[in-house]
């Protein structure tokens, strides 16, 4: 059973916002929201700084205090590729999976129902990429399974340095970004 | 490395710039619920002293469930309008996900109505006669449920559980999401717990104190209200018995202000994020709120007029029971507004 992640290298991401729109597309995205995003970050002490982009999303955390608040089970872990999904019907609104989600990686569909990045799980389960990974222009996104150790994604992980959003939070996030 | 500038490309309504998810619906709710809690215990307590063959006329009513009911619903409301997909609230009882306490939350409040409606019943005809003319089951009902002790002890207990599972629960709804390091406390359950108390003998206190003498009213809300506070039978409660909630309610609010110390020396000693969230409440809207509302006239000052009301050094007033009430709302409004507004901090940048 697959352990879907994600891996990007940042050396590589310019920002293009490529992913952003491809996500809109295939996802039909209402407008005036975002499942995926760009953050930019500059570190350090002037003139010694650096920057870093990345293509942020839900973070599919293996630990996901949304899925745990969630009352209705309208959250939860797919078995097969062990990705945070949302059963639109099982969901009322509550909103405590958006307070819950470290990341604001959450938002309220305009129809009324809690909503985020499925890692296009529709597009995974038909052998192809997630719709931002696909489009990427200087191929900087990595899609696998985590728990393979010959996959793509494992090799780079295993290769570069790597690290994860708010790892203080205790969600084991699987989106990794090279550094 | 610490970060200089972070800039990103959303802005999710409601979850940009700042988290904004709950508006006044759920610090009401929260309120409420603990309002009813409170209300509970106190009942439960007195139905348990009732049930052992004290003189009724000696404490406050057993009937605070009738207002209790009342209450519960205009909680309910306020829920209900929070949710943004509402035709699907039947799903909350199709599932019982016990690490959710909002699921935990939604079986309690399950439970409470109808031992709240079986604890109404114990005074209900005598506080709207006119139910009990009109439908006569109810009268026979009441009447079933006064005569024995071991119901009444039985609902007594249930009001006493159950109190303290609502009004632990408003807190824990709020603690369990690391999320948000100014809700992330233990404290907050039985913080919310001693609110509710307190907020409670202040409504009972208050209500005693505006409703008219011997004959009770008998209107729909009047009735309710006089049911309230007066034991079984038709005169309300002597000043003895008021100063009874008096007393105790400066016990709730005397632990309400040591758990807020707490509070706040528990989160100023956590993470980063969590001390980055007390600033939250040491300047802007919220400090006004939680200082000014909070702590100076929702607590200090209702205890210091309580205290020279009891020594009869000033005449008894319904001041200090409203200061209280809208010490409690205030409270639930910094919690969960500041909460809204304190989020995870990374400690070392990227």
């Amino acid at each position: 059973m697959p352990r879907f992640g994600m891996v990007i290298d940042t050396k590589k991401c310019v920002g293009c916002m490529d992913c952003v729109v491809a996500c809109q597309t295939e996802n039909d995205v209402p407008q005036g929201f975002a499942k995926d995003w760009l953050v930019t970050e500059v570190t350090g002490t002037f003139p010694d700084l650096s920057m870093e982009i990345r293509s942020e999303r839900c973070h599919q955390c293996d630990n996901p205090p949304c899925v745990y608040v969630c009352p209705t089970g309208a959250s939860h872990i797919e078995d097969w590729g062990k990705t945070v999904q949302i059963t639109e019907d099982k969901c009322i609104g509550c909103k405590a999976c958006l307070a819950a989600c470290p990341y604001g990686a959450r938002f309220t569909h305009p129809d009324g129902y809690a909503d985020k990045c499925t890692f296009c799980i529709h597009r995974v389960k038909e052998d192809l990429d997630p719709a931002c990974v696909s489009v990427c222009p200087t191929h900087c996104m990595h899609f696998g399974d985590l728990d393979d150790a010959e996959s793509p994604v494992n090799k780079l992980l295993n290769s570069r340095e790597s690290h994860v959003v708010l790892p203080e939070a205790g969600t084991k996030p699987r989106v990794h970004y090279l550094k | 490395m610490s970060p200089v500038e972070i800039t990103t490309s959303r802005l999710n309504q409601h979850v940009d710039p700042v988290l904004t998810v709950w508006a006044w619906e759920i610090p009401v709710y929260l309120f409420v619920g603990g309002l009813i809690a409170g209300m509970m215990i106190i009942a439960g307590l007195n139905m348990l002293r009732l049930a052992k063959g004290e003189r009724s006329e000696d404490f406050n009513s057993v009937q605070s469930p009738i207002l209790g009911f009342l209450l519960l619903n205009i909680g309910m409301v306020a829920l209900f309008l929070d949710l943004s997909y509402k035709l699907h609230v039947y799903r909350l009882f199709m599932a019982f996900k016990p690490l959710s306490p909002m699921s935990w939350g939604s079986w309690i409040l399950i439970l409470v109505y109808p031992v709240l409606i079986s604890s109404s019943l114990i005074r209900l005809p005598q506080a709207w006669p006119w139910l009990g003319e009109r439908i006569p089951i109810v009268q026979r009902l009441s009447e079933a449920l006064t005569t024995r002790t071991r119901v009444i002890k039985i609902l007594g207990y249930a009001n006493v559980v159950l109190g303290i599972c609502l009004g632990i629960y408003t807190g824990i709804l709020l603690s369990t999401m690391v999320a948000r390091p100014l809700w992330n406390s233990a404290i907050l359950g039985p913080l919310f717990l001693v609110s509710g108390l307190s907020t409670a003998a202040a409504a009972i206190h208050l209500v005693s104190s505006i409703t008219p003498g011997s004959p009770s009213p008998s209107g729909f809300l009047g009735g309710a209200l006089a049911a309230l506070v007066q034991p079984l039978g038709a005169n309300p409660p002597g000043p003895g018995t008021q100063n009874s909630l008096v007393r105790a309610d400066q016990i709730f609010l005397s632990v309400e202000l040591v758990l807020i110390g707490l509070l706040l020396v528990g989160l100023l000693s956590g993470s980063a994020s969590q001390v980055a969230a007390v600033d939250i409440l040491m300047s802007g809207k919220y400090a006004v709120l939680l200082w000014a509302g909070v702590i100076a006239l929702g607590i200090l000052t209702p205890l210091l007029l309580q205290a020279l009301q009891l020594s009869d050094r000033i005449r008894h007033t319904i001041i200090p029971a409203i200061l209280v009430l809208a010490g409690g709302l205030a409270l639930r409004w910094v919690v969960v507004g500041a909460g809204h507004a304190s989020r995870m901090v990374a400690a070392g940048g990227m």
